[in-house]
């Protein structure tokens, strides 16, 4: 994966000296908070309904054992021994206090991270496929690209007062692992009939109040002008995007109003003249990144064989277990999703232990899913049974991984000052209702996700069961909502009735599946089932 | 030393008013204008030759479109003065520095020296914008 | 009754005015009447707490009770992680949030 060079540690080194020097001012009252919001935002500090938060970026989902393990400790020296990971590939500490702040940014700093525009009206994160790098899917590894766009988007000038979050994901296969379409911009590498390799562009998706899937704006991008073509992208979302109503400040709100077909002559415009300013890395940087990225040294040789006479190892491969490019290997899913407990969250040993297994059995690397779960992408076949048996040890070996108990959560109510109503209750009481996992992997795959308010960060959106945390007169309500997905086949899911008490939402989830089994057709999953026999069943069986 | 005015150019200030980017084009006498957030800043692009000063106004730090107007008259070879007036904070001038400002006239005044600390906040840069400097991938392969 | 609250600024801990200064504790939260306003103005620019608010409040069995969820909430802490609010020992305690 990719290493800082002096450059890169010179950048993050700055902006620790940089905050360490805001903060010092708001503490003195030299600024106010409505002038250090923005800046302690865009070092990914929010004040939540308990303290501080910290949101600690994991660019494109990868970080080595090194890294994870530095994770481990600051959630121990700085916070109350947990982190959460969350539906951005990124990691939230819940228990902050500001004064530690830029202590914690310079341990982060000393292994090569930072949670610079983790949050705040900037471009954020660049997401990618959690299996980027191990998939037989993909025409190229999308990182490299995403390790472009991470340092072209940091401290970028011009972008740094947009009128809104800017969320951008990248992939490289036709599965689509990362919800791209659900993105304000969405890339997937894509091949031409030359096999030449280009960018897709997808602009104007996303999730939260108003959801809509994004629409291609250009169908083929050379890799060498992606970022000129970024640049005209972000410049006319800075000029045109709106600013009079935060709910309506995306640019999925833009392109929706102006058109899609509007949009990309406007920015077509732009990447004209922006073409002019030889504003691209050289075909050499991106090389020079590659050259990080390449086969981590895999043996060859190796038996495709594994022994599956412990039943219960033999369920956690069947469900956690997906095929690696190369023979020999696997791509090995730690669900973080014990039953009853709570979605993403795992504690500084969990952490730990987890960086450990990379480094012995990973090729010391590990990635973190918009699901909240953690990917060990480079698992020997021969080596899966000690990792099972470790992880079984330390309560990490879930075997649940896109099953009903799978579950996306935000932290809700619990913890965050946005939100309406308690997501994660919700999930441990389905998780409980559901724990017979042979009752799950009967159900098989069922993306539920839930949101504690309309801002969407559980993605309820695009859940083939999404729920929808509410304020109803001031008591938590909950929402039902079916068909979403964020795969290729990207759909919004839709809402099926009144809402329900959080115990009665739970009831529902257990009508709808039984509903599901009685009229699956053939290797159906509870999505295909729902496309085709539509809402009408299930809210029979639900509201009587 | 409180400034008024932080200048960065060696040529003398303009001292005619700024007009608006409406009537610029009209008023033939006028070297400088203002743009407002919602103005379209290409508007100026024929008459950058008569243009001394460019006033963009920021009426809060959190609308950033002043950046993009700045950055695309300096694309387009306006070497006139590009001054940021309004909502400036200290912790902007970097970042308008590298969008081509060379002037700042913020609301709340800023003492020089503060200035002189913020500019120097980046050792490097990772973009290559108007600003001149060479980006890091740029001192990456010569 | 109208409370004052916020956090305290180094430490992001929730707090409460108890009519001299702020305390973790919502049950030392006094009544401020009309004064709201006139205080968090001083206690704001002294840098005492900050992003505080005034919330509508009850006396509910000699207990302060925040009118809205999310106020009770932050009055005990997380209801999932009772180990880490300021009722670790009670397994009941998130039932006083609904």
């Amino acid at each position: 994966m990719y290493q800082y060079d002096t450059y890169d540690q010179e950048m993050v080194d700055a902006r620790v000296a940089e905050f360490r020097d805001q903060v010092a001012r708001r503490i003195a009252g030299e600024i106010t908070e409505d002038q250090f919001k923005p800046l302690r935002l865009k070092n990914g500090l929010y004040l939540q309904l308990h303290a501080y938060m910290l949101r600690v970026a994991v660019p494109y989902g990868t970080l080595s054992s090194a890294q994870m393990r530095m994770l481990g400790d600051i959630a121990d020296k700085y916070d109350r021994g947990y982190g959460h990971f969350t539906t951005r590939q990124n990691i939230q500490y819940n228990w902050i206090k500001l004064e530690d702040a830029p202590d914690i940014l310079a341990d982060l700093a000393s292994v090569e991270m930072h949670a610079i525009q983790t949050s705040g009206n900037c471009i954020r994160n660049t997401t990618s496929d959690q299996y980027a790098g191990a998939a037989a899917d993909e025409i190229v590894d999308p990182r490299p690209y995403a390790e472009l766009l991470r340092q072209w988007s940091t401290f970028h000038p011009e972008f740094d007062y947009l009128p809104r979050k800017f969320k951008i994901a990248i992939i490289a296969s036709e599965t689509d692992r990362a919800a791209m379409k659900l993105h304000d911009i969405g890339i997937q590498l894509v091949k031409n009939e030359a096999g030449e390799i280009g960018c897709k562009f997808f602009v104007g998706g996303g999730m939260g109040r108003t959801p809509m899937i994004a629409p291609v704006i250009n169908p083929f991008v050379p890799p060498l002008q992606m970022i000129s073509y970024l640049e005209a992208c972000l410049r006319v979302y800075n000029r045109y995007g709106r600013r009079d109503n935060k709910y309506k400040a995306r640019i999925k709100i833009l392109v929706h109003e102006i058109g899609a077909d509007e949009y990309r002559r406007q920015v077509d415009e732009e990447f004209a003249h922006i073409l002019t300013l030889g504003l691209e890395p050289p075909q050499a940087e991106l090389e020079r990144i590659k050259g990080f990225f390449a086969n981590p040294g895999f043996e060859t040789g190796l038996s495709d064989e594994i022994d599956r006479s412990d039943p219960d190892f033999a369920v956690w491969v069947d469900q956690n277990v997906a095929a690696h490019k190369q023979p020999g290997y696997a791509i090995a899913t730690i669900a973080l999703k014990p039953v009853g407990g709570i979605p993403g969250d795992a504690s500084a040993d969990q952490i730990r232990l987890m960086a450990d297994l990379a480094k012995e059995l990973s090729f010391d690397e590990l990635r973190v899913t918009h699901a909240q779960n953690i990917v060990l992408p480079h698992v020997r076949k021969a080596d899966l049974y000690t990792l099972w048996q470790r992880l079984d040890a330390a309560g990490l070996a879930n075997a649940n991984l896109d099953l009903i108990s799978d579950i996306i959560a935000c932290p809700g109510l619990d913890y965050c000052s946005l939100a309406n109503a308690r997501s994660i209750p919700v999930a441990q009481k389905i998780s409980e209702r559901f724990a017979d996992l042979g009752r799950q992997r009967e159900l098989g795959e069922i993306k539920l996700k839930i949101s504690g308010c309309i801002n969407a960060c559980g993605h309820h959106h695009a859940g083939h069961i999404g729920i929808l945390g509410v304020d109803r007169k001031g008591t938590e309500n909950y929402q039902l909502l079916f068909g979403g997905s964020e795969g290729a086949d990207t759909s919004l899911a839709t809402i099926i009735g009144p809402g329900f008490s959080e115990d009665g939402v739970v009831d529902a989830i257990e009508k709808a599946t039984d509903v599901y089994l009685a009229q699956r057709a053939d290797g159906e999953r509870f999505l295909d089932t729902y496309r085709r026999i539509g809402t009408a069943p299930f809210k029979e069986a639900i509201y009587g | 030393m409180v400034e008024d005015c932080l200048r960065y150019r060696n040529d003398d200030p303009v001292t005619d008013p700024a007009v608006t980017v409406d009537s610029f084009a009209d008023q033939t006498n006028a070297t400088a204008v203002r743009i407002e957030p919602g103005d379209d800043a290409r508007a100026l692009l024929p008459h950058l030759s008569r243009i001394a000063l460019v006033e963009v106004n920021f009426p809060t730090y959190g609308d950033g479109r002043g950046y993009s107007a700045a950055r695309i008259l300096r694309e387009h070879g306006y070497a006139g003065e590009l001054r940021a007036v309004g909502d400036v904070l200290l912790d902007q001038l970097s970042h308008m520095r590298r969008c081509g400002f060379d002037s700042f006239a913020p609301a709340h005044p800023i003492t020089a020296e503060a200035a002189d600390k913020a500019f120097a906040t980046w050792p490097d840069v990772y973009q290559k914008t108007v600003d001149g400097r060479a980006p890091i991938w740029a001192k990456r392969h010569g | 009754m109208k409370i004052l609250t916020g956090n305290d600024l180094k430490t992001g801990d929730v707090v409460w005015w108890d009519g001299q200064g702020w305390s973790r504790h919502v049950n030392e939260a006094v009544d401020v009447a009309d004064q709201a306003e006139a205080i968090l103005a001083v206690e704001e620019a002294a840098r005492r707490v900050n992003a505080s608010y005034a919330i509508d409040a009850t006396v509910r069995d000699g207990e302060v009770r925040p009118a809205h969820i999310k106020d009770r909430i932050r009055a005990l802490g997380p209801t999932v992680r009772l180990d880490l609010s300021l009722k670790p020992a009670d397994p009941a305690a998130g039932n006083w949030v609904i």
